[in-house]
């Protein structure tokens, strides 16, 4: 069976924020879990090319969470935030930080939200909010956690885009 | 020099966005579109002007007023832009799914 259920990104000219929207065939209590769940977490955040560990997760109000992503050729990046409110099995909200990044403070204010649709299916809607649309942009054009087509590739626009000191 | 003028150029500016935006959802005429700012007329007229050399935007004459329309195809140039980032997501839930299947079969006991 073809993949119906297509991943959607919205990123509005001269917005702070980014929604990414995509349906699951899950009910909603299992798809929570596979984003509240630390080995889950790092199984799907992670991928062949790009390893992801996180060395705390406290998923609950007041929490917080780091994770390494390693990459092939041994570089490493830190990704951290704090948790505001996991409620399953509906919300997530969560700031997120890039530590790569030349100077520190470029924090987005992350919202998970999960539906309940017809058929045990959900739908699941991300939306970052981000402190500048310079820094959305930014996120957007690095491919930030990238992890995805080329490495290598998207390390050197990383360099390009000064991303990487 | 040669100025810059594609999709990426009309978006940079914070007024150009806006004139993008009230474009996108009815076309205007000039004065329509100045009146939602709070810069000259001349001003609105440039960003106008450059928006169209960017291909954004359609002007039209119909007697005396200027129609400014938006011409959808090159808003989607910014979609392609967003598309790495999209494909890095599609990966990433694609592997949600394999998870999702594990999770429904264990629960069912297999």
């Amino acid at each position: 069976m073809a993949n119906k259920n297509k991943t959607s990104v919205i990123a509005e000219p001269g917005k702070q924020e980014l929604f990414i929207v995509r349906e699951f065939d899950a009910p909603r209590s299992l798809v929570y879990k596979a984003f509240s769940d630390k080995k889950l977490l790092e199984g799907w955040l992670g991928c062949q090319q790009m390893k992801v560990k996180y060395e705390k997760f406290e998923p609950r109000a007041g929490g917080s969470y780091r994770y390494i992503s390693t990459m092939e050729n041994g570089m490493s990046f830190g990704f951290h935030g704090v948790c505001h409110d996991f409620s399953p099995p509906e919300r997530i909200i969560q700031t997120f930080e890039f530590e790569g990044l030349p100077e520190t403070g470029h924090v987005v204010l992350e919202t998970t939200k999960f539906e309940d649709l017809p058929s045990g299916r959900t739908k699941v809607t991300v939306q970052s909010v981000f402190q500048s649309t310079a820094d959305r942009d930014g996120m957007i054009s690095a491919g930030m956690e990238y992890g995805v087509v080329d490495a290598h590739n998207r390390l050197d626009e990383m360099i390009e885009l000064n991303l990487i000191q | 020099m040669e100025l810059r003028r594609d999709v990426f150029q009309a978006i940079a500016d914070p007024t150009r966005r806006e004139i993008i935006t009230l474009i996108s959802k009815q076309s205007l005429n000039l004065n329509a579109v100045a009146e939602n700012f709070d810069v000259s007329r001349q001003a609105i007229s440039l960003h106008i002007k450059i928006l169209e050399e960017c291909g954004l935007i359609l002007i039209k004459q119909e007697g005396r007023d200027r129609y400014c329309s938006i011409q959808p195809k090159k808003l989607s140039e910014v979609a392609d832009w967003l598309e790495p980032f999209r494909t890095m997501w599609e990966d990433r839930f694609s592997r949600v799914d394999d998870i999702l299947k594990k999770l429904k079969r264990k629960k069912h006991g297999k």
